[in-house]
């Protein structure tokens, strides 16, 4: 029965074959417009900048070098890029700060979400869908009007008589912060209550039957069992936050730039592309390190849950 | 004393919960108040007016970005659903083949990258070709959204797929039904409730995006949120409250239209 087989082995490699066929345009478009792009970008930061913006082409690692360090025009001696490490120390910090943020407001928000009665958890969840959908440029924009000077949150202050003049929450990194916890949190509740809502109750229960405080319940008992779902969330958060655009440009202002804003302003006003260039591998560096050990934490608590 | 024990309260998380949803709405429900605000000042309430929406519906600069906006929003989607329809069904209901995990990290590819990376990867790239074509039209910022949307259109579709076995296809094929008909008159039908969800989903993320067409757009090629982002720059005006306050509508009217697609089995 050789045939058989071959006629079975042949239909397989044609199932092969038109599974390529039918990626292939989805393929095509991401190569062309999203990752192909990216080699380009390495290519450029290994380039000399042109005068006007661009690239002139012939070798350079000067783009790489000034990624941290600068040159001093007198001398000619590398010293640490005071500014660039200040905006890389401010990006990761406030990064950070917010994952750490959305987590302890995401949690238990996601734990209530979870523990509701079937019917009412359709709501609570389309309720944390809306934000998550709406425009992050329109969430931004509301809160900067909520924290302005002449904003809700000042008027209050003022009519109260707790301040006498505004405090100052714009253009400072606060206000960053802020806007970032906010436009983020649907994207860390999310993913915990995923696995909150697996949760089963019956282990909590047998934690109580064996006198454990509500505290060593939270904490031996739920948070390992949601844990899958935390990682995820806060690399959900710190990614995007990291290489945050928008809310820094409208909440920083000039002075409060971040990663991104310096990388855009290379390709503006610094005309600088291979800087740019390098600058953008560089956070792509980070977060492929912190995907890198999300996926081998999801791998370890893959096995230890089944 | 063990009656009223209950094993899922956890102390202050009820609290947090209604904290956090109240803060989720608070900025966006003050947003909207002010669009109707008669006051030219954002600070200060003047009566309730519509003129802000009159004047945004007058704006010519709005209604364009808006135009475009839609234009290539409506592109993008239908393009990328199609496309990522075509691959979920190549990445599904099967034996693992070679290629299969280099097909996925393709696909969720964008999803990885910070979106500023791509978008100057993609200002570099589409300067080249601009350069070498002399075309600067519409068609570089429908492509990066087609790219980045579909992954998010590929995702309810897949899943859709996942949960329907081959059954009826194979049924279908015992019947003599060619490859096309069992797919036109089988899996088509029941995986259109996700291949809707996949269409909504990627309109709403090329709607939304603001870091890759802001960096890829040429002159005169704003869409709405870049120019909203350009105005909110330059100093706010209660006008960006009635945009947003549209904007607003048609993002929740999408979003409860998906959240009902989505839910409903079979």
């Amino acid at each position: 029965m050789a045939t058989a087989e071959e006629v079975a082995k042949a239909a397989e490699r044609r199932d092969v074959r038109d599974r390529w066929l039918l990626s292939a345009p989805a393929l095509l478009v991401i190569l062309l417009a999203a990752t192909g792009p990216l080699l380009i970008v390495v290519v450029y930061s290994f380039l000399a900048p042109g005068a006007y913006g661009d690239v002139k082409w012939q070798f350079s690692s000067d783009a790489w070098t000034s990624v941290f360090l600068e040159r001093d025009i007198f001398d000619d001696t590398l010293s640490l890029a005071a500014a660039h490490v200040t905006i890389f120390w401010r990006s990761i910090k406030l990064a950070g700060v917010t994952t750490l943020a959305t987590l302890a407001l995401g949690f238990p928000t996601a734990y209530f979400m979870a523990t509701r009665s079937e019917k009412t958890r359709d709501l609570w969840l389309f309720l944390i869908t809306i934000p998550f959908w709406t425009n992050l440029l329109i969430r931004t924009f509301a809160v900067l009007q909520i924290i302005r000077n002449e904003g809700i949150i000042n008027t209050i202050l003022l009519k109260l008589g707790i301040v006498s003049a505004p405090v100052q929450i714009l253009y400072t990194d606060t206000a960053i912060l802020i806007g970032m916890a906010y436009v983020y949190l649907p994207l860390m509740v999310l993913p915990i209550y995923a696995s909150m809502e697996k949760l089963d109750f019956r282990l909590v229960e047998a934690g109580y039957d064996l006198y454990a405080t509500r505290f060593r319940v939270l904490w031996r008992i739920i948070f390992p069992l949601v844990k899958p779902g935390v990682i995820a969330g806060s690399i959900l958060v710190f990614i995007p936050a990291l290489g945050a655009y928008v809310t820094p440009s409208i909440l920083g202002g000039g002075k409060n730039m971040m990663l991104s804003n310096l990388i855009e302003l290379q390709f503006g006003q610094g005309r600088n592309w291979p800087l740019g260039s390098a600058l953008s591998i560089t956070v792509m560096i980070i977060v492929m390190v912190a995907l890198l050990a999300y996926v081998r934490n999801a791998s370890k608590s893959g096995v230890r849950h089944g | 004393m063990a009656s009223n024990f209950s094993i899922k309260h956890q102390p202050g998380f009820t609290a947090i919960a209604a904290t956090c949803f109240v803060v989720l709405y608070l900025p966006i429900i003050v947003l909207v108040i002010y669009a109707f605000n008669a006051a030219t000042s954002t600070s200060e309430w003047g009566g309730f007016s519509l003129k802000w929406f009159q004047s945004a519906y007058q704006n010519t600069q709005v209604i364009d970005a808006t135009l475009r906006s839609f234009q290539i929003g409506a592109i993008a989607a239908v393009l990328s659903t199609i496309f990522a329809t075509m691959a979920a069904l190549a990445t599904t209901r099967t034996n693992s083949y070679p290629g299969l995990t280099f097909k996925y990290a393709a696909i969720n590819q964008p999803l990885m990258v910070p979106e500023i990376v791509t978008a100057v990867a993609l200002l570099i790239f589409f300067s080249r070709v601009k350069i070498f074509t002399g075309y600067s039209g519409l068609g570089y910022l429908i492509a990066a959204h087609t790219a980045f949307c579909i992954p998010f259109a590929y995702l309810p579709i897949r899943a859709r797929l996942e949960n329907m076995d081959l059954t009826l296809e194979r049924a279908a094929a015992d019947l003599y039904a060619t490859p096309w008909k069992t797919f036109r008159r089988i899996t088509l039908p029941l995986l259109w409730p996700g291949i809707l969800a996949g269409l909504m989903l990627a309109f709403v993320i090329s709607l939304d995006d603001v870091v890759i067409t802001e960096f890829v757009k040429s002159g005169g090629q704003d869409t709405l949120p870049t120019y909203m982002l350009g105005q909110i720059r330059r100093g706010i005006t209660p006008e960006i409250n009635a945009i947003s306050t549209a904007f607003l509508l048609l993002s929740v009217a999408i979003v409860t239209l998906f959240f009902f697609v989505s839910r409903k089995r079979d």
